[in-house]
């Protein structure tokens, strides 16, 4: 297996009246080909802004972005249009993301016309097959974003999406506007469609029942900062960053006769507006002392498993690898 | 389930419509619930099951038109508030019941201090001077784990979480007797949430507040209701303690929600969505309004209609294909 996205040291600045915003501050990670990597982490932790950078819809400060081996980083216009046939993304909200005036078929085959590669008889061939694909009824095909309920809407993103067979997609909090019953649909799509066409997923959440569902490796993001990686099924067993520890036990548990112990966290939230070069949970973090003024190193502390954080096999009574 | 008449607050068979444009929307169309003082009852469902129109009924700030309250009894105290007059209806909200609304960015004022915002509830409802009002509110900033210093700020400097604890000292700043949450948590990050929610328990424990939790999350009910009902299109399918719900669900729908959400309790290879829609509430499904989503259904579940039934003391259940359990 071989990564087919990697980034390394990977930053996006915002200038703000205020001062620099550290969206993304250094974070290197790898999506091998086929898997799906969760990125997860509460509001304001730059998940989104690194899977927009990643694909190009932001521009990045620093670091390097590879594609298939190849750095993507300074790509050109041209090179960019090629690569965006490959990289897709699915947003959140399936109430704003699509355009109002497009029929269905109009938006599933928009990309299509863009890259000139389809005859007119060919795109609604194709817009046929995709709305198949996502299960959505023929009969919508003139219908209006405004006509079709939430679940509805988020398929036809998917559609979208699917159009030049893409690679690698990022699913930007896909499920957040959905009701349960329809979040299960549109959960068990994706991974039918990737086990079809071997698609590669970085998912996008703050809800850590669905990545854990979904993924099969996570980057736990705090402030811009990656402070835990590893695989999936391991970070839920072994959490080992503080910050991971309390948002794992922050979740609502419907298991009522097993109370889960919970770590309730005080402490004002860091701005990420020209933070200081420690770490950033600091403030918040029960076990905090001077040494975590020192700027944090990610580090494999378990095999594949790595932490940022200094005092992390002290607070797990962990011996050195 | 109408039991004894002791009960704090017993919603009887109510109905609420909405009118527009000629058709009529049936939001909630006979739900019977009651609360004991003291108590936490959850109403669980998806958008558009009608949780909010049943809190908004007991307030009575339902927007009318196009909102209609057709039929039923809210009873809290021994009192029917359907039936009091406007004026005395006032005196209620915010002090014997308030209410906390979903979304913390737009509940509150943004060009009122928010300190101000606490003390003009205070004001309103009881005989005290502006200083009073002042103090007392601060104290309530206090209380939500909000420092007093920060009374003269405004909402905009507030983090979301904690515009939604001074929601929340704003709901309880006049000591109600009973607290509709509606969604308190669903805007909140989860390491928030599980702040908030904590500070929800203490405050009902030591204020002993009876309170209503409206969520689509079953985790949130189960940290916090003692009983609850699950509600699809405007009705109760199943209704019981925390327990009997969360152990022994018996409606398809409501096995089907427990089916249908990922969990960190236990790993799910796939997840077993509901098929199909919510239903559309000028249009409902005749017989169960389930049935075209139900595993279960047949031929009957398509026209009879259904009652909800004892299946176990205290537990209820709207479905035929279900059989009383043995105790």
């Amino acid at each position: 297996m071989s990564a087919l996205v990697e980034v390394k040291n990977l930053k996006k600045y915002f200038e703000t009246p205020r001062g620099m915003l550290h969206a993304v501050d250094d974070v290197s990670f790898a999506i091998e080909s086929g898997k799906t990597m969760g990125i997860v982490g509460e509001s304001g932790c730059g998940k989104s802004t690194l899977g927009r950078v990643i694909i190009h819809l932001l521009d990045s400060t620093d670091g390097q972005i590879f594609f298939e081996g190849k750095d993507i980083t300074r790509a050109n216009t041209r090179q960019l249009r090629k690569l965006r046939e490959n990289m897709k993304i699915i947003f959140q909200d399936p109430y704003s993301s699509l355009n109002p005036r497009l029929t269905v078929e109009q938006t599933i085959i928009e990309p299509l016309i863009i890259s000139k590669k389809y005859s007119s008889r060919a795109c609604s061939a194709e817009a046929e097959r995709l709305m198949a694909l996502v299960g959505i009824d023929q009969r919508l095909r003139m219908a209006y974003p405004h006509e079709l309920d939430g679940g509805r809407r988020q398929r036809v993103g998917i559609a979208r999406a699917l159009a030049l067979n893409p690679r690698f997609i990022v699913c930007d909090e896909p499920v957040s506007a959905l009701d349960v019953s329809i979040q299960a649909q549109v959960l068990n799509l994706l991974q039918d469609l990737q086990e079809q066409y071997q698609l590669t997923y970085m998912f996008v959440t703050h809800d850590l029942s669905v990545v854990r569902h979904i993924s099969d490796d996570i980057c736990v993001m705090y402030l811009g900062v990656l402070v835990e990686t590893c695989e999936s099924k391991e970070l839920f067993r072994h959490p080992l960053h503080p910050y991971t520890q309390a948002l794992i036990s922050a979740v609502p548990t419907i298991d009522i006769h097993h109370k889960k112990q919970r770590v309730i966290l005080e402490g004002e939230i860091t701005s990420p507006i020209n933070p200081k070069p420690g770490c950033r949970f600091k403030k918040r973090c029960i076990y905090h002392t001077e040494q975590c003024d020192a700027p944090q190193q990610l580090e494999e502390i378990l095999p594949n498993h790595f932490v940022a954080c200094c005092r992390v096999k002290e607070i797990n009574q962990l011996q050195a690898l | 389930m109408t039991k004894e008449g002791s009960s704090f607050l017993a919603v009887n068979d109510l109905v609420v419509e909405y009118t527009s444009e000629g058709s009529v929307i049936h939001a909630v169309n006979g739900v019977s619930f009651s609360l004991d003082r003291g108590k936490t009852f959850g109403l669980v469902g998806e958008t558009g099951a009608g949780k909010t129109s049943i809190a908004k009924s007991i307030l009575r700030i339902l927007p009318d038109p196009p909102a209609k309250i057709r039929r039923g009894e809210i009873i809290l105290d021994g009192e029917d508030l359907l039936k009091l007059e406007e004026k005395a209806m006032r005196k209620i909200r915010g002090r014997k019941v308030s209410m906390i609304f979903q979304d913390p960015m737009t509940a509150l004022n943004p060009i009122m201090k928010v300190g101000k915002q606490i003390a003009e509830v205070i004001k309103l409802h009881n005989k005290v001077t502006n200083k009073q009002a002042d103090a007392e509110a601060a104290r309530m900033l206090e209380l939500v784990g909000i420092p007093a210093d920060r009374f003269n700020e405004f909402p905009h400097q507030f983090s979301g979480g904690m515009k939604q604890r001074v929601i929340i000292a704003m709901a309880l700043a006049c000591k109600p007797e009973l607290l509709l949450a509606d969604e308190p948590t669903t805007a909140l990050d989860v390491t928030i949430q599980a702040q908030v929610l904590e500070m929800i328990n203490k405050l009902k424990r030591d204020l002993d507040t009876s309170m209503i939790m409206i969520s689509h999350n079953l985790g949130v009910v189960a940290e916090i209701c003692d009983d609850l009902a699950v509600i699809y299109a405007g009705e109760v399918l199943e209704l019981g303690s925390k327990e009997a719900i969360f152990d022994r669900a018996a409606h398809p729908y409501t096995r089907g929600l427990f089916a249908a959400v990922p969990t960190l309790d236990e790993e799910k290879d796939r997840l077993m969505p509901i098929s199909g829609l919510p239903p559309d509430p000028s249009n409902l499904p005749s017989g169960c309004h389930f049935h075209p989503r139900c595993p279960l259904a047949d031929e009957a579940c398509k026209h009879e209609k259904i009652a909800l039934r004892e299946i176990e003391r205290g537990h209820y259940c709207r479905c035929v294909k279900v059989s009383a359990m043995e105790s």
